[in-house]
């Protein structure tokens, strides 16, 4: 298990990073945390030519408050957000996200924006970018682009990332300060990948009904599923019991067909999707001010 | 503006590493892992090798203090960068870390192989967590597979080594 | 003498050096121009080899040899069978490297030397390989059916062998009985994976003609000797070390694996030292598993709840191969009894082959199913007749006044199935109250009340540990007074340094950290078999124990002479040999070690003060009388126990199932173990932990799943779970102590032990909970997933 021949680079600035991936596009990666990717090489189930390490672009280490979203550069580390005291302050719903990432040894090298640029469908930090309708900031040496959540996620494993284009940047966005939150997940053994997964935020209103909802999923497709059905089903109840079971039920439909594995069938994961659908809302709701 | 050249791929790097507190500059090829040049190249081969896809943790090692999988990174991003491996855990002398010797007097090894990258997780678990619970134990050893002990007595070795390093002027028997 | 030692908690003397990162496992190994080899597996479970292109590999800058099998020459021969058995009509045993057909995914097909692991690895990526892929038989139900593919051209029905063993007159008791049952269980494979995976480095020196292997083994001595054959060597020109061992759990005991030939083969080629090290995907397809079987069982008791007899049939799943002959399901039918009185049994089982990694012994080695088959119809007569299921065991147990007890059967090692001591019913006393079982109950309504299921299971369980045929050990002591022992038997975890230190430390009046041990080194010790089947502490250490005696009866026989004293006088404690009531006049064990061996050229501390006690004078006969035995405090003893002896313990558990997602989580798990006289409890409650943890892998975690093309679908530990800590729940021991009478320190065996009943109790207690379902677990491992299926089935039911 050793990974195969391939050339490599370290830029120090980005504008030199771009510039090397533009070079031999098709065949290059970007190698950040290397959680997944070198894994992935050590198998030798992934044989770039090139790698492009972006690890010293100190440029990309942020984590920055913006209007309307935190902004994290793609070189911080998931324990660097985890450990930040003023990311605990203003976004408690990342990091309890984080928390469900693998092992300490884990998230100490694998970035948040790796995390979101290898979309694994069983990751949490694309599904929680999913449900708070995050943003990607894609870069090349054409310019940037920048693409919600749901338009990033292409399918299992795939991005709308162009070749000679990397990720520099993930916004998540701001949760209302009244809203109630919670990540859950049905996993084996601590740290693996679920079987399911779900992130949830939820607005009450003056009336202490719920007034907004997002609510979206991992381990059910071969992306994030945002659940909007669920959402709208929830927006105007007190969340009830009543209300949990039907949004079971709709969330149970969000199944994709050919989720299948030596974990869990579609029906298991149905199952488990109902259930956790129940306890990561009455979690949430729990969670609001009121 | 000073021009400068990009830099351009290659297949060979020169890196220094200090590891343990000692530099070490050597040629590697830019796909040799960490855990193989610690082992084969610097011979620290208290770091052990058992899954190479991230999972068992037997080669857990500190990089700039904090844990990290050897096997997941390629030994050219450790240019520059210290390293902390179970050969440098204790003193040259006799003495074992208080780790170490808590594992020792608990039976908290048996067959050693996954030891020291459950030293060095643990290590890193006890400097962010001086106190930690059985809960909070357990699954910070979670990223470390062991196949003999059962974990129970690991569990008692962390207990014992977290009480011994929160109070180091207490003589504890 | 009063044991000092034997029986205490000490530390163990391995471990500074292994804490340190010091151990030496055979990837540890760097020598001078060193190779490295990989393995180029077969991709399918069955298929013929058209033809192999090498050509591109060989030409790959760095690599020095690609083998095929048309390279191998003599060593083209079947691996030899290890353990023969009348039943086993159809053996079939592995080539090093496969000619014409590939029988299971990861057969080796070819063998890369290269300058590095990196380059060896590019050129099996060149190598081409042409098949013809053929029909595979993945499972026991497609290997027996009729018209079943062939696994063995000439293997008629894939049929490896056939055994019944009949005790009493079960048919008889069938027909008049109150009450019969009939059932079906199924267990699936699962793996022994060490944290070290197996690797071998071989070192050809062509002047001496030696050749030296450290391997990753259990059994470094029979490996010597069959190394010798096949090159045609003396056998005292192969060493083979068995270094650190980072786990075995029995998967090691397995030999010859194909690299055990080919390593040395390409080292005495090439000239020159070759490493291959086995990585973690190759662990999964390359290293022996074990457990598949498929049970069904008749069983007959009366309205008391006693069992009178039991029927039981099942097919043993072997995968491609019989290495290890048929051990593995002769021991599933030796242990179904239990610690039960029962006089009327029928067994019988089928060997199947199939395209899948070949089986041998992995820890617990057929008893997890034994015992999984027996506890569930225990469960079910106390279901059956509404009694409580601890109070049917206790009805059924064998009484402490009825040892030794003949089960009846031919054990795997050619013996009686005789149970030499046990005290049952005393064990689940204990057990009753570390689990406060009476209190249970209320505890389970109360849960209930809050929609939580509450559930305990008990497994009990009867071990047949400490085989034969023998072996042995050395010790001498040297001029400082140290004391060297060596054995045949290997260590991987056990603490062998510290438990064999133990023992001879008492005989010796040393300290154990002054008795330095060597295991696993076939030039240390030249005889034995190696660690398995739970007997390397009671077999090697019965014999660390008689040499022990021995050189403590020569250490008094040379001190008496010495002191002009009897034999009987003399006393060695402390480090030091004196008559007894003159303490102050004393020599130390070197220096009595010094004078052992007749005095000329000895230097040292030691020497000079023996030399100024002024010992030395005139003597009337030989410097080394007859009766010494030889120079020095040194002895040589073998043991070989007359069959044997039968450990047991009973586990309990609480666990929480939750009925909605079918998780599983442990509240509370107990063990009340009894292996005999315990050398030291700290280290036989590490095995018991060690134990239960593999078991509680095996009843829910861990399980191979193979898919309809024989390819294992979970070859990962991303997807093949080992337990970690958050899984393994604190658990509490206890011990029962039944001295074995078969050795002469009552020991037992204890290594297999923790992972036997586990599934049975998992079953139990999974049961136990969910009884508002009347549902009735007949299948391990257990997964969220099917526990699912299982409840919507019983439901769907209701």
């Amino acid at each position: 298990m050793k990974p195969p021949r391939f050339q490599y680079c370290a830029p120090h600035m980005l504008d030199e990073a771009l510039v090397l991936l533009e070079q031999h596009a098709e065949e290059t990666k970007v190698l950040a945390g290397g959680q997944s990717l070198i894994p992935l090489l050590n198998m030798r189930l992934a044989g770039p030519a090139y790698l492009v390490d972006i690890n010293h672009l100190t440029e990309l280490h942020y984590i920055e408050p913006e209007d309307g979203y935190l902004a994290i550069g793609a070189t911080v580390r998931q324990a660097q957000v985890e450990r930040s005291t003023h990311a605990q302050q203003v976004h408690p719903l990342l990091i309890e996200t984080i928390q469900h990432i693998g092992h300490p040894q884990i998230r100490s090298r694998g970035t948040i924006v790796g995390s979101i640029a290898h979309a694994d469908p069983a990751a949490e930090l694309p599904a929680l970018l999913t449900c708070l309708n995050g943003e990607v900031l894609l870069e090349s040496i054409h310019g940037e682009r920048v693409l919600k959540a749901e338009e990033f996620f292409t399918g299992y494993l795939s991005t709308a990332l162009e070749p000679g284009e990397m990720v520099s940047e993930a916004r998540f966005p701001w949760i209302p300060p009244q809203a109630g939150w919670a990540f859950m997940e049905f996993a084996r053994r601590a740290g693996d990948y679920a079987l399911v997964g779900a992130a949830a935020v939820l607005t009450p209103g003056l009336d202490d009904r719920c007034m907004t909802a997002h609510l979206a999923y991992l381990g059910i497709a071969g992306s994030p599923v945002r659940a909007r059905e669920v959402e709208h089903n929830v927006v105007g109840s007190t969340l009830d019991d009543a209300t949990l079971n039907q949004a079971a039920e709709l969330a149970r439909n969000l199944v994709s067909e050919d989720m299948e594995d030596v974990h869990a069938t579609v029906e298991y994961r149905r199952a488990l999707t109902a259930e956790l659908t129940r306890r990561v809302l009455r979690a949430a709701w729990q969670r609001r001010e009121h | 503006m000073q021009e400068e050249t990009t830099p351009s791929f290659t297949d060979s790097c020169t890196i220094s590493v200090t590891v343990n507190g000692q530099l070490y500059q050597r040629d590697v090829p830019v796909r040799l892992l960490l855990s193989d040049f610690l082992r084969h190249e610097l011979h620290l081969t208290g770091t052990h090798v058992g899954c190479e896809h991230g999972v068992c943790g037997c080669c857990t090692v500190l990089l700039n203090g904090e844990p990290v999988r050897s096997c997941l990174m390629l030994a050219v991003q450790a240019d520059e960068m210290p390293l902390t491996t179970i050969e440098g855990l204790a003193g040259t002398n006799s003495e074992l870390h208080p780790i170490q010797q808590a594992f020792r007097e608990k039976h908290g090894l048996q067959c050693g192989f996954c030891t020291p990258g459950i030293i060095m997780s643990v290590h890193a678990m006890l400097h962010e967590n001086p106190d930690p619970t059985e809960e909070e134990i357990r699954h910070g050893l979670s990223g470390n597979l062991c196949r003999c002990t059962g974990y129970q007595h690991i569990v008692e070795a962390v207990q014992l080594a977290a009480e011994r390093l929160r109070e180091p002027h207490l003589e504890v028997d | 003498m009063a044991t000092r030692w034997f029986g205490a908690p000490v530390q163990r003397t391995e471990d500074p050096r292994l804490l340190r990162g010091k151990g030496m496992f055979v990837d540890d190994i760097e020598l001078p121009e060193m190779l490295h080899a990989a393995v180029l597996r077969s991709p399918h479970a069955r298929a013929r080899i058209l033809a192999i292109d090498t050509s591109a590999a060989r030409e790959l800058p760095g690599v020095y040899a690609v083998y095929t099998a048309a390279d191998l020459g003599d060593l083209l021969e079947p691996s030899p069978l290890l353990v023969p058995h009348q039943a086993l009509t159809q053996p079939r045993t592995q080539l090093p490297l496969a000619s014409q057909e590939v029988r299971y995914v990861g057969e080796a097909v070819a063998l890369v030397v290269a300058d590095s692991r990196y380059s060896a690895e590019d050129a099996l990526d060149l190598i081409e390989v042409e098949y013809e892929p053929l029909p595979v038989v993945h499972n026991l139900e497609v290997a027996a059916a009729p018209d079943a593919p062939l696994v063995h051209e000439g293997v008629p029905d894939n049929v490896a062998a056939h055994l019944v063993q009949v005790v009493g007159e079960p048919d008889s008791i069938f027909a008049d009985a109150p009450h019969v049952l009939k059932e079906q269980f199924y267990v699936e494979r699962g793996a022994a994976m060490p944290m070290e995976g197996r690797g071998i480095v071989a070192r050809w020196e062509a002047q001496s003609g030696a050749l030296t292997c450290w391997i990753s083994t259990q059994g470094p001595i029979p490996i010597r000797n069959g190394l010798a054959a096949m090159f045609h060597l003396p056998e005292h020109k192969v060493q083979v070390i068995a270094p650190d061992v980072g786990g075995g759990f029995g998967t090691k005991i397995m030999l010859f694996y194909p690299e055990e030939i080919l390593v040395p083969f390409a080292a005495i080629y090439l000239g020159k030292p070759v490493k291959w090290i086995e990585d973690r995907r190759e662990n999964f397809v390359s290293s022996n598993q074990e457990r598949g079987q498929y049970h069904e069982v008749e069983y007959a008791f009366d309205d008391q709840g006693v069992l009178l007899a039991v029927r039981d049939t099942f097919w043993h799943d072997t995968g491609a191969y019989t290495p290890y002959g048929i051990i593995v399901p002769i021991i599933t039918t030796c242990s179904l009894p239990g610690p039960y009185r029962l006089k009327h049994y029928a067994s019988e089982f089928t060997v199947l082959y199939t395209n899948k990694v070949p089986v041998s012994p992995y820890r617990g080695a057929g008893r997890p199913h034994a015992v999984f088959v027996m506890e569930r119809i225990m469960d079910a007569i106390a279901r059956e007749l509404h009694l409580d299921r601890l109070e049917v065991r206790s009805r059924n147990f064998i009484q402490p006044d009825e040892f030794p007890w003949d089960v009846g059967l031919v054990y795997q090692d050619g013996g009686p199935t005789k149970y030499d001591s046990g005290s049952y019913q005393e064990g689940l006393d204990k057990l009753k109250v570390l689990l406060n079982y009476e209190k249970f109950p209320q505890m389970q309504q109360e849960a209930r009340k809050q929609g939580r299921y509450l559930g305990l299971g008990v497994g009990y369980y009867v071990e047949g540990t400490a085989i034969g045929p023998y072996e042995g050990a050395h010790i001498r002591v040297e001029s400082d007074g140290r004391v060297f022992a060596s054995t045949g038997v290997t260590t991987q975890g056990q603490a062998h340094y510290t438990t064999f230190a133990q023992i001879v430390a008492d005989q010796l009046g040393v300290k154990p950290e002054d008795v330095l041990i060597t295991t696993g080194d076939s030039q240390a010790f030249y005889w034995g078999m190696g660690t398995y089947a739970s007997r390397a502490a009671t077999v090697a250490g019965s014999a660390m124990h008689l040499a022990a005696v021995k050189v403590r009866e020569k250490a008094k026989q040379v001190a008496a002479d010495l002191f002009e004293a009897a034999p009987e006088d003399i006393e060695l404690a402390d480090g030091k040999v004196f008559v007894r009531d003159a303490p102050h006049r004393a020599l130390t064990l070197g220096q009595l070690a010094i004078s052992a061996n007749p005095l000329r050229y000895s230097y040292g501390e030691n020497a000079r003060k023996l030399m100024s006690m002024h010992f030395a004078g005139p003597r009337p006969g030989p410097a080394l009388p007859q009766e010494r035995g030889g120079p020095g405090l040194e002895a040589t003893e073998f043991y070989s126990p007359p069959h044997a002896s039968f450990a047991s313990g009973v586990h309990g558990a609480i666990v929480e199932v939750d009925a909605t997602t079918g998780m599983v989580s442990f509240v509370k798990y107990a063990v009340v173990h009894d292996c005999g006289r315990v050398i030291n409890p700290l280290v036989v409650e590490g095995q018991v932990h060690g134990g239960v943890a593999q078991g509680i892998g095996g009843a829910f975690y861990e399980r191979l799943v193979y898919n309809e093309d024989g390819q294992i679908i979970n070859a990962s530990f991303m997807d093949y779970l080992i337990p970690t800590a958050a899984e393994i729940p604190a658990i509490v021991v206890d011990h029962v102590e039944t001295p074995s009478p078969l050795n002469p320190l009552g020991m037992k065996g204890a290594g297999e032990a923790g992972v036997i009943p586990v599934p049975a109790l998992f079953a139990s207690a999974v049961d136990d909970a969910l009884s508002p379902f009347g549902l009735r677990i007949r299948e391990m491992p257990l997964h969220p997933r099917r526990l699912y299926e299982l409840l919507q089935e019983a439901r769907s039911k209701q």
